[in-house]
């Protein structure tokens, strides 16, 4: 019984998933599961968090006014004291969403259910999701320069000089590329961990793991959020053209470093 | 599964994760030794001087998880295997 629990906890599945077919797509039930699970937990936060407003807030309306505040502190100072609310409610989407589904994975014991094939996890586990909100990151930040600028938006390809556009066009794809890879990479690290040493060693000897995983989840919540904001912010900024090699000089550099 | 492209992924694997470590480690290295000489420097300025860190660790940290997908990618969902 016993050994059958920790077995139960220890199974590796990576790339195992359990199919369910949705018209003519297979899907990865897993993270469906998951998923919706993640939405009504945040759901009933933010309905029994601001179900009766206070003027002196208590109890979870303190939780949710602190989770508000967080959120427009970093799109205040990623995309500017001008644009920055009315993206608010898109990177507090995206930071509650991560946080909550990589907590979850970290400190619900999913293993314990059973499914078909594959296991329940975090459902920012599968690249899937994380490909779904930096594609969603891409679609923002090209919705929010467009409605900004207009055409004008696409100035910035050839900017500070027109033998960049290579470049800046590749940085459109990289940077989905990279915040998509980063989360899953980070998520999937931390669970492959904490199974291997729990496969080891089932007692105590992970814990200190899962609070490492705990706190790099929550920190790369934080990143992707930070990091969807400065691509908004970059992309919706008012354009200043400075011509000269300093600014060239600095760009390339930025290139080669990032 | 041919046994030459078995060995040569899992030995792939291996190095992916193990080289994009050196550089990482480096690199934490680096900016947890400016950190601290910043810290010494100027106490006051602690707190966010860690936020920073912690967050350029992310950064720095991510290159080695990119070394890890393509670990993960050989072993578990090897485009080769036929």
């Amino acid at each position: 019984m016993i050994q059958s629990l920790f077995s139960n906890l220890t199974e590796l599945s990576v790339g195992q998933h359990w199919y369910w077919t949705i018209g003519e797509y297979p899907v990865h039930g897993q993270v469906l599961v998951t998923t919706w699970f993640v939405f009504v937990i945040i759901r009933i936060l933010s309905l029994s968090g601001n179900r009766n407003l206070k003027e002196t807030p208590d109890g979870l309306q303190n939780l949710t006014e602190f989770i508000t505040e967080f959120v427009r502190d970093i799109a205040k100072t990623q995309i500017g004291e001008n644009d920055y609310l009315s993206w608010v409610p898109f990177l507090g989407s995206i930071f509650l969403f991560i946080f909550v589904s990589n907590w979850s994975g970290a400190l619900l014991p999913w293993h314990v259910l059973e499914i078909p094939s594959g296991e329940l996890a975090a459902p920012t586990n599968d690249i899937n999701t994380t490909v779904a909100l930096s594609a969603l990151t891409s679609i923002a930040y090209f919705y929010g320069g467009l409605s900004k600028k207009g055409l004008g938006y696409f100035k910035r390809y050839v900017s500070p000089a027109a033998f960049l556009l290579p470049i800046n066009v590749l940085e459109d794809f990289t940077k989905p590329l990279s915040l998509s890879f980063r989360l899953f990479g980070n998520v999937l690290a931390d669970e492959l961990v904490v199974a291997v040493l729990v496969t080891l060693v089932p007692l105590v000897v992970p814990i200190p793991l899962i609070l490492l995983g705990l706190f790099t989840s929550a920190i790369q919540a934080l990143v992707f959020s930070t990091l969807a904001g400065a691509y908004i912010g970059e992309a919706i900024e008012e354009h200043h053209l400075y011509p000269n090699t300093f600014w060239l000089l600095l760009k390339i550099l930025k290139y080669f470093l990032l | 599964m041919n046994p030459l492209i078995a060995a040569a992924s899992v030995v792939g694997a291996g190095l992916s994760v193990g080289l994009a470590a050196i550089g990482s480690g480096v690199g934490q290295g680096t900016a947890a030794g400016y950190a601290v000489e910043g810290i010494a420097r100027q106490p006051e300025a602690e707190g966010k001087i860690r936020g920073a860190l912690l967050l350029s660790f992310a950064f720095i940290e991510s290159l080695t998880i990119y070394g890890l997908v393509v670990a993960l990618v050989l072993l578990f969902a090897n485009p080769f295997t036929g």
